[in-house]
């Protein structure tokens, strides 16, 4: 499947080289590179744009790189993912090099994977967005720093060599990047540049590369949002309806305007802002302030009843199709033996530890900074300046580093944004504002992972073949009424809700899966791996089902209908030779497998589990191949394939949101519950050496953990686990 | 009110109910201790209160007063220097956000117990929460500490 249903990434990365064309401007002193993704558009430094002294590159005079990302860092890595690959090119003094966020120009900034047109960090598609991008950029500069010394010292270009940050010449003539930035400034661009070999690479791959910002973040040094301090900036907590689709009929401040620290209390289109000079002191005056909501439209109902109709709906079968192949009623018709099973997955929260916020100022000069985890740039800078009534190109955002985010930091309806701007327009822009929310806030201003129903159903025939699979679905879309709806779905099915199912690997000759996309107030989003994140647990589970039942093993029945996908045989297979799953396991463990694509990486993983006296499960140890393309930074692979099977881990043992009569009721981590270091299992990851081109790694290591640890659970105590979380009361 | 905050004494003229984590972070500009849940749950404003780890979002300054408060900005001595190499040698943090809390929850851990088991880790540390999970590099990271200060 596409990302997001966008132009196939393959063509993209065969058609990107030729469509290149290459900008570099000077500013002051300093070589800035940038491209444009276009070739019909002119070079960055000849646009007129929002910012046009933001390229990709920048060298100063005083030696340091700033590298302008157009993908923003959750802690996902991609900052350093995107500085190693100019760093491969451009060989720069790697202690000067420091990355920062883009923005305000999509023909530069694009999201590759995603046909160029949005600049967006989602879809595990960083990597991908910037493997020729950055890397061309990097040897650009270098070209133009040698070009630069070579006509300064009167030598062929070709007796120059420029590493680590300093351009030297045999004859003993040296001089630094910096030095020549201004001279290759004004220096010709290089119409093409060859980038390095495989071979020749000292960068890409390599293990003892550090990490250029864990220093900082293992001292506290680490700015994020949260901790903004500009001059005079005050901070505001939200008052969100307490239902989804309520809206605000009145408020009484009064009391609240009088407390300590107070500056001020405004409505926004969002709820009410409590302002003042510190978040204990507005957190308690919020307390203070009564609201009387319009609740008609909203949503009322309770978990119970809303898996109860999701239910119904899956017993009547989807109302849209999604895949259709061969002819599966005739080959239920005649099956030997079928298989059923149902499946309900709750609404999820991303509870990134930093909760969510986002900061404006309007200055002097009319232009509006805007500070926060913009994960969406150019849509974030349209709102701020719809809500601010003032053009896109005076809002200026600066792209924070974030607390983790896991999707929650792309919100189609930018609702962090238009909270910050609305209030400090409705305070007559006469402070800068933050608004933080609480763990409280941020657990119940939805955008959840949808709550999704499956109902699956299997034909063997006689000698156990599995001849036809259907599934049916039911749940929100995530794309419906959102700027996303025209290229996601597409015949009344949201690509997002089906993906991993509807494009399922395996050698079935009869599928059909159908959708029904429900709608509520309760307001959905991607969450780490998006429609994997129940798809894969339904199929590898139920995969797993049907082998038990005709008494094969669940690998090789797997590799079995796995002949023409042979990168998910490829990691199915290292997995399990690496976790000896052909041996006996100790005593008291149980094994299980599971094998997921999703963003066009391919990651297989044995659990290996022991069950306590009340029946929980213990992961003890995961082993995890993963098929990722070239692995540019192979120690961030291995920490987002941990960190996703963390991840995924707590999610499907322990977290769920539930509603009551409308209302959220977890609101914090003692009701929300996540995995912690007591739970984490023992993690090896392996890497498929491939030359393929880099795919993502931010997602695709969440989906099979849930389906692999429910297989050894099965394996452990013959119980199928069908409704998650499997805290689940019901489910004891 | 007066406290020794990170060696320096330190007078403070607020709320006595108010939280040590909102003095820190909005009062003295002290952001290094974060806020991650308000009540206690997650760990990411830990602080050493007379070396012992204590979450700053449920201390109110009038129960501390005239104790030691050590912050991350503030954290020093040899257990300080080798858990944060170790942290940076083993790529520990990811978004690092929760980082903070987990770096000084584990100084107090190895300035308690220099030898410590799984379950002296998993009991020191399950109250921190990271959303990243990295506990698994944070396991290897407070092992190879260990090493590090046995020799
Ligand atoms: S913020 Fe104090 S424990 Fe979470
Ligand atoms: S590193 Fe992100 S929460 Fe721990």
């Amino acid at each position: 499947m596409n990302y997001f249903g966008l132009a196939p990434l393959a063509r993209h990365l065969q058609t990107t080289r030729r469509s290149f064309l290459i900008g570099a401007t000077a500013i002051g002193s300093s070589l800035v590179v940038g491209f444009s993704a276009e070739a019909d558009v002119a070079p960055a430094a000849a646009k007129p744009v929002a910012n046009p002294f933001v390229g990709y590159v920048q060298i100063a005079p005083d030696d340091t790189v700033t590298i302008f990302s157009s993908q923003m860092d959750m802690g996902q890595g991609i900052y350093h993912g995107i500085a190693t690959l100019v760093q491969e090119e451009l060989d720069a003094d790697w202690v000067k090099v420091s990355v920062i966020g883009g923005f305000g120009n999509t023909a530069l900034y694009g999201n590759v994977p995603f046909g160029g047109k949005i600049q967006m960090t989602g879809g595990s598609s960083g990597t991908a967005s910037s493997w020729e991008r950055y890397r061309r950029a990097g040897a650009t500069a270098r070209a133009m720093l040698i070009a630069a010394a070579a006509e300064r010292w009167n030598v062929p270009i070709g007796e120059i060599k420029a590493q680590n940050g300093t351009v030297s010449h045999a004859s003993g003539k040296s001089t630094t990047y910096g030095a020549l930035a201004a001279s290759a400034a004004s220096g010709p661009v290089p119409a093409d540049v060859v980038l390095k070999e495989p071979s020749e690479w000292k960068y890409i791959g390599n293990e003892a590369l550090p990490r250029y910002d864990s220093a900082p973040k293992s001292s506290g040094r680490q700015q994020y949002t949260i901790d903004l301090r500009e001059p005079d900036m005050l901070t505001a907590v939200m008052i969100h309806p307490p239902l989804f689709g309520a809206t605000l009929k009145s408020f009484d401040a009064s009391k609240a305007r009088a407390m300590k620290g107070i500056v001020d209390v405004v409505s926004t289109p969002r709820g009410v802002a409590v302002v003042g000079t510190g978040m204990w002191e507005v957190m308690q005056a919020r307390e203070a302030v009564t609201v009387e909501w319009e609740d008609d439209k909203a949503e009322k109902r309770s978990s119970r009843e809303i898996a109860a109709e999701y239910r119904a709906a899956a017993d009547k079968g989807g109302e849209a199709v999604a895949a259709n192949v061969g002819d599966v009623d005739a080959a239920f018709a005649k099956a030997a033996k079928v298989i059923e099973a149902s499946y309900e997955f709750p609404y999820l929260a991303h509870a990134p530890l930093e909760p969510i916020n986002a900061a404006v100022r309007m200055n002097a000069d009319g232009t509006l900074e805007v500070w926060g985890g913009h994960q969406m740039p150019d849509a974030y800078q349209a709102v701020a300046a719809k809500v601010a009534g003032i053009a896109p190109d005076k809002v200026i955002l600066r792209v924070m580093k974030t607390g983790g985010g896991f999707g929650r930091r792309a919100s189609v309806d930018s609702d962090i944004i238009v909270e910050a701007v609305a209030t400090a327009k409705a305070m007559g822009w006469t402070a800068p504002v933050k608004v933080q929310w609480t763990r409280e806030d941020d657990m119940r201003a939805g955008r959840y992972r949808p709550a999704f129903a499956h109902k699956m159903k299997a034909a063997l025939d006689d000698s156990g073949n599995l001849v036809a699979l259907r599934d049916t679905l039911v749940g929100q879309s995530i794309a419906k009424d959102s700027f996303m709806e025209k290229s996601l779905v597409k015949n009344g099915v949201d690509v997002l809700s089906v993906e991993g199912m509807a494009n399922q690997p395996y050698a079935i000759p009869n599928l059909r899966v159908d959708l029904t996309t429900t709608t509520s107030p309760v307001s959905v989003l991607w969450w780490r791996s998006v429609g994997s994140t129940h798809t894969a647990y339904a199929l590898e589970t139920f995969i797993d089902e049907i082998a038990y039942a005709v008494g094969k093993d669940p690998v090789e029945f797997r590799l079995a209908m796995l002949k023409d996908k042979p990168r998910h045989a490829a990691v199915l297979r290292l997995a399990a030779g690496k976790a000896g799953w052909s041996t006996p396991t100790p005593a008291g463990r149980f094994r299980g497998v599971a094998v997921a694509e999703s963003f066009h990486s391919y990651v297989a993983q044995v659990a290996e589990i022991s069950v306590d006296g009340s029946g929980r499960p213990k992961v003890h140890r995961v082993v995890c191949a993963v098929d990722c393309g070239v692995a540019v930074n192979p120690d961030q692979v291995r920490a987002q394939m941990e960190g996703g099977i963390g991840f995924g881990l707590g999610a499907i043992l322990k977290s769920q949101i539930t509603l009551d009569k409308g209302r959220i009721v977890e609101g914090n981590f003692d009701g929300y519950d996540v995995l912690r270091i007591d739970e984490m299992p023992s993690v090896e990851v392996h890497i498929v050496k491939t030359s393929a081109p880099p795919t993502g790694v931010g997602e695709p290591g969440v989906p099979p953990i849930g389906p692999a640890v429910a297989n050894a659970m099965f394996k452990a105590t013959g119980r199928r686990i069908r409704i998650l979380p499997f805290a689940n009361s019901e489910n004891s | 009110m007066r406290i020794t905050l990170n060696g320096q004494a330190t007078d403070l003229d607020v709320d006595p109910a108010k939280p040590l984590l909102w003095i820190l972070r909005d009062d003295l500009g002290l952001v290094g201790t974060k806020y991650g849940c308000g009540q206690a749950l997650c760990g990411a404003c830990t602080v050493l209160v007379d070396g012992q780890p204590v979450r700053a979002c449920q201390t109110a300054i009038a129960d501390i007063v005239g104790r030691s408060v050590v912050t991350i900005e503030g954290v020093s001595g040899k257990v300080a220097e080798v858990v944060q190499m170790t942290w940076t040698k083993l790529d520990v943090p990811q978004c690092g956000y929760c980082q903070s809390g987990q770096v000084v929850a584990t100084i107090a851990l190895l300035n308690a117990n220099r030898k410590p088991t799984e379950n002296d880790i998993n009991d020191a540390l399950s109250g921190n929460i990271c959303r990243c999970n990295t506990y698994h590099r944070i396991r290897a990271a407070v092992h190879e500490a260990a090493k590090l200060l046995e020799a």
